[in-house]
């Protein structure tokens, strides 16, 4: 969900810094002693009964509760449901996305004709819809479903449309005095131009379709995670309950590497992540 | 482009859905799409001033508070993590996992904590706003020019110079876009909040309206919600462009503008 600016392309000035005294101890040692120490805190803490292990089980009841709940069906399922909830809604809102933001953008008119209607749709918090979507369809799949289009659409649209504006008007008006078709033009000039963009916006809309697809189980009660929490949460199952706010925290994580590996992928050939393998 | 040309082109497009709107429910019967005529009837009745005074403003206080509470802390720790490469070493894989969590998740945990009130609401907002505000800062900081900083301390500016004149005006581009992320996920987590567990609030109010299938009134809270994602982004950007005015201007000159 960082660094949504555009400038984040650019590589930060300065390069890295580096080592300035002595033999720096590797990142990867400290951030793992980081884990632990959190671990710890996690486990001592209500150990030592600073705080109710009511309220705050200890990390190892967590872990048992984790290894439990990895042995039931229901939890795969539920894993299962909101996986494919968060998959359908980032598919359906980065195809949405990046065929209005091409064709919005690719067209000045209609571009100077949205912008006030985008400008104000944008902001409104997409948990305005629950109640109109739970009216419309209950605790269905769909309820969710029609959450994380919205909130996940908004990201993409908005960075294709950055990434139509960056396109070099010396190479669209090449492409024009050629007679490039639209679809050309398209395929030759503004895609690749909006290409990085596209995939900033799929990696920020990954992370807000996982947000709001848990929202919605743990809200509206479609079935999936969200919905687990929440029944764990009213049959007073703390250490279950932090066990799948665990899980969801971990899928979080997986989701924010894939996405960066997907991006990396996708834009070897781009400058920004050739500059940066060296 | 001329001022009618423009007016035009801003105005056409929300006139024409509202039109449609308008149009499309005029003799509605359906139970769900009641006539916008009968929304906007009941828009001031619902929530003039009683309303507005018990449920809104409630709601827009915790908002700010938890807000305000996230920036300091999250502008605080970001400048002390962004300038100590071991410290960021050390917490990086913490703060990525705690970014992950979706904030709404907290919720059930943090009404253990702190009961179903008000302190549970802007922890809430808290914890879910700090993120983005305290991952940016980080990333501001750590990218603020090298020979800037060397040239302050070598011109042995202090500590509390340094942080006022170089990091802070340096980070302010970042820590702004992660104060307006931060912003959206706070109004989100508001009302998750209060549809959780609350005595007053919009996010109650209109799930309260749902509840009891009072559709138009439910219609016209979406609209106030809606209306008040707006202007808090207005708020925002009339802020933003006014601090980081020295900002923009300089990418529209680097831009040739």
């Amino acid at each position: 969900m960082t660094s949504a600016t555009v400038e984040s392309r650019r590589p930060a000035p300065g390069g890295t810094a580096g080592p300035r005294r002595g033999r720096p101890v590797p990142a990867g040692v400290l951030g793992a002693l980081g884990l632990l120490t959190l671990v710890a805190v996690l486990e001592l803490v209500p150990r030592l009964g600073l705080v109710d292990d009511r309220f705050l089980p200890p990390f190892s009841s967590m872990v048992s509760a984790l290894v439990d709940e990895a042995g039931t069906p229901t939890f795969w399922t539920a894993l299962g449901q909101t996986l494919r909830g968060w998959a359908i809604g980032l598919a359906v809102a980065l195809v949405a996305g990046v065929v209005l933001g091409i064709v919005i953008g690719s067209l000045p008119v209609v571009r100077a004709a949205t912008s006030s209607t985008i400008e104000f749709l944008r902001p409104i918090p997409s948990v305005a819809l629950i109640p109109l979507a739970v009216l419309l369809w209950g605790n269905d799949m769909k309820s969710t479903l029609i959450l994380v289009v919205y909130a996940t659409f908004w990201q993409v649209l908005l960075q294709v449309l950055y990434g139509v504006r960056d396109v070099d008007p010396v190479a669209r008006e090449t492409a024009r005095s050629y007679r490039f078709s639209p679809l050309t033009t398209v395929r030759t000039v503004t895609w690749p131009t909006a290409l990085p963009y596209v995939m900033t916006g799929f990696r920020l809309g990954a992370a807000v379709a996982l947000i709001l697809e848990i929202t919605g189980e743990l809200v509206i009660g479609t079935p999936g995670l969200g919905k687990e929490i929440g029944v764990a949460q009213s049959s007073g199952a703390v250490p279950q309950m932090y066990a799948l706010v665990i899980v969801t925290g971990l899928i979080g994580v997986v989701v924010n590497l894939v996405a960066r590996w997907g991006e990396r992928r996708v834009l070897r050939w781009h400058p920004s992540i050739r500059a940066e393998v060296g | 482009m001329s001022i009618v040309r423009r007016a035009v082109l801003a105005l056409g497009l929300p006139v024409v859905l509202v039109a449609a709107w308008w149009f499309a429910t005029e003799g509605s019967q359906s139970f769900f799409w009641p006539p916008l005529r009968d929304i906007l009837g009941t828009f001031a009745e619902t929530w003039w001033p009683d309303r507005i005074m018990g449920d809104v403003v409630p709601s827009l206080l915790r908002l700010l508070v938890g807000f305000a509470i996230a920036f300091v802390l999250g502008v605080g720790l970001g400048v002390a993590i962004g300038k100590s490469r071991a410290l960021r070493a050390y917490l990086e894989p913490v703060l990525e996992f705690f970014r992950a969590i979706p904030p709404p998740v907290l919720v059930p945990i943090l009404i253990l904590f702190f009961g179903i009130f008000n302190t549970m609401k802007v922890v809430v907002i808290v914890t879910g706003c700090i993120w983005p505000i305290l991952l940016n800062t980080v990333e501001g900081v750590r990218s603020l020019d090298e020979v800037l900083i060397d040239t302050s301390k070598i011109y042995r500016l202090s500590r509390r110079a340094r942080l006022w004149y170089n990091i802070l005006p340096g980070a302010s581009p970042q820590i702004f876009a992660g104060a307006r992320q931060a912003l959206s996920v706070g109004i989100i987590l508001m009302v998750i909040s209060e549809m959780f567990a609350a005595s007053n609030g919009i996010g109650f109010t209109i799930i309260q309206f749902q509840r009891t299938f009072a559709i138009p009134q439910m219609f016209s809270g979406i609209i106030v919600l809606g209306l008040l994602g707006v202007a808090l982004a207005l708020v925002f950007r009339l802020v933003e462009t006014r601090i980081l005015r020295w900002y923009l201007g300089l990418r529209a000159a680097q831009r040739g503008e």
